[in-house]
């Protein structure tokens, strides 16, 4: 199977690598997939609490291109983002622009994922409720 | 100079042998006849030159020529060989034994026949990837008519006690069939010093072109008949019917009569660079060699780099280097490799696998720049792998409570 040029890219230069200090009360962390799958995504975002934009957005993930693709893509989207415009990224959101195959599409799904727990994550720390979604359809 | 891609997924299937196709290239043009044609130059030059080829491949397994049934390749050859002594044997019985890291044509194989009645015992393996020949032999009952092991595993190279196995099938009369596909040309297979029944092995893997293979049947001590799977013509003593493929056939011969002259040379020069590959990847931290490294053919490796997922590392070098990955997402079924989880592998480092299979043209240049290709897209996954990080921090990752999906 061949990777779109996009995934390719995001694999060979993935975009905002790393780790923000998960115990700050700033940082909402997402963490989803699980080893036995063949995928783990972390995603973590920084909020200014003043605005309630997103001013920083990491990742580290564990799976396939696809997988590093739109981990990656999803910190490029959330920076500069308030938390009510990062609630609305979808998953074939992330299918269209990195042109993934259907059997990549569990990819696409955790990224939205990992972008809806690391949200729920800096909520509940700043004493908001988690919000409830949907179960996804694909998982 | 070094020439890109590197070709390491040898157990796939090898490149020809450019003597092989020499001596092929006749076959397909003044010499086209067809074997079975008795009445005229064009159909004695081809019975002759398949007569010679079947002496060249039971010279390589220790048979007599009469013993060859060519087939078009080896998942052929193991339905022939299974459904054949199945059917032929009714009378006597109707219980197989096989392992469950056996290929897929042996294993759906097996699977038809428990649809139309017969029963199959499917081996676990130890964690070494070998089966328990306690286990074996206490599995034997009165209606077994067949054991199914493979000589050498397509995966991890792990290469099972054939000989013992042979010894506990005759002991309770009951016939062997091996599917040899990875060993015969790469290690020496002798059916009559190994007390093989039934063998099936194939062209494409030892350097010999694709759709041509054969079945081996014991004419002696016992006669092993099979069924014949296909009705036509009668060729091939009977148990195969259709037209003899004579170039593929020519090959196959040629390419046997190579892997006898070459085979101490090639394992000597290839087992090296295996171990020359393997040495160095071992170096990395938290890698595992999946599968016996004591009885193994001596050009295959299977390794897990744990944290990192398989897939994702193959695509830090798969334009420059072919190698395959017993990580889900290299199959449309995303679950991992079924032989490493019989070893007992946990899916996460089944994910994390790769298989290495040198050959006969890979050459040292090659493997040094795999290994540095390899170890640095293994480091950089895991300065971007989660699993990593927490290992790092000495979380324990079985604890963690984990959204499966």
């Amino acid at each position: 199977m061949a990777y779109s040029e996009k995934v390719i890219d995001h694999y060979q230069n993935p975009k905002n690598v790393g780790t923000l200090d998960k115990n700050s009360k700033n940082v909402g962390t997402g963490l989803v997939g699980a080893p036995e799958c063949g995928d783990v995504m972390r995603l973590q975002i920084e909020v200014d609490d003043a605005t309630g934009m997103i001013t920083d957005a990491k990742f580290k993930t564990f799976g396939c291109g696809s997988a590093i693709a739109s981990s990656s893509l999803a910190t490029e989207w959330l920076k500069g983002k308030s938390i009510d415009q990062a609630l609305t990224v979808d998953n074939m959101d992330f299918v269209e622009e990195l042109n993934l195959p259907p059997v990549k599409i569990h990819c696409s799904v955790l990224a939205e994922d990992a972008i809806k727990a690391a949200i729920n994550d800096y909520r509940v720390k700043n004493g908001m409720d988690s919000i409830k979604f949907e179960e996804s359809v694909v998982h | 100079m070094l020439k890109l891609p590197i070709y390491l997924d040898n157990n796939a299937t090898t490149p020809m042998d450019p003597r092989v196709l020499e001596v092929m290239t006749p076959y397909f043009l003044e010499h086209f006849g067809n074997a079975a044609s008795r009445n005229h130059p064009f159909g004695w030059q081809a019975e002759e030159a398949v007569d010679y080829a079947r002496e060249q491949v039971a010279k390589l397994i220790g048979a007599d020529p009469k013993e060859i049934i060519f087939t078009s390749g080896a998942t052929e050859g193991d339905n022939l060989a299974i459904k054949g002594v199945y059917e032929m044997y009714a009378s006597k019985g109707n219980h197989i034994i096989t392992a469950t890291t056996e290929h897929k044509a042996v294993l759906d194989t097996c699977k038809h026949i428990e649809k139309t009645g017969g029963e199959v015992t499917y081996l676990q393996v130890k964690p070494d990837g070998l089966i328990d020949l306690k286990e074996l032999e206490a599995a034997i009952r009165p209606t077994t008519i067949l054991i199914a092991i493979m000589y050498a595993n397509n995966e991890i190279g792990t290469v099972q006690p054939i000989r013992e196995i042979s010894a506990i099938a005759k002991k309770h009369g009951v016939l062997l069939f091996t599917d040899a596909v990875q060993a015969v040309g790469k290690v020496p297979v002798d059916v009559n010093k190994d007390g093989i029944d039934l063998m099936a092995f194939t062209a494409h893997k030892m350097y010999g072109p694709k759709g041509v293979g054969a079945l081996y049947v014991r004419r002696k001590n016992p006669r092993v008949k099979v069924t014949a799977q296909m009705d036509g013509g009668g060729h091939e003593r009977g148990m195969r019917s259709g037209t003899l493929n004579v170039p593929g056939i020519v090959g196959f011969g040629k390419a046997c009569e190579l892997c006898m002259q070459d085979m101490e040379e090639d394992t000597k020069r290839i087992s090296i660079l295996r171990d020359k590959l393997e040495t160095e990847l071992m170096k990395l931290e938290e890698a595992y060699i999946n599968g016996s490294t004591e009885h193994r053919l001596p050009h295959v490796t299977n390794i897990s780099f744990k944290h990192v997922e398989g897939e994702g590392l193959l695509m830090g070098f798969n334009k420059n280097i072919a190698l395959s990955s017993g990580s889900a997402c290299t199959s449309a079924s995303l679950e991992p490799s079924y032989v490493l989880k019989a070893l007992g592998l946990g899916d996460d480092l089944a994910h994390s696998s790769l298989r290495f299979g040198l050959g006969r043209f890979t050459n040292e240049e090659q493997i040094d720049y795999t290994i540095k290709a390899i170890s640095e897209t293994v480091l950089k996954l895991r300065d971007m792998s989660p699993l990593w990080e927490m290992y790092k921090e000495g979380i324990d990752l079985s604890k963690i409570e984990w959204a499966a999906h």
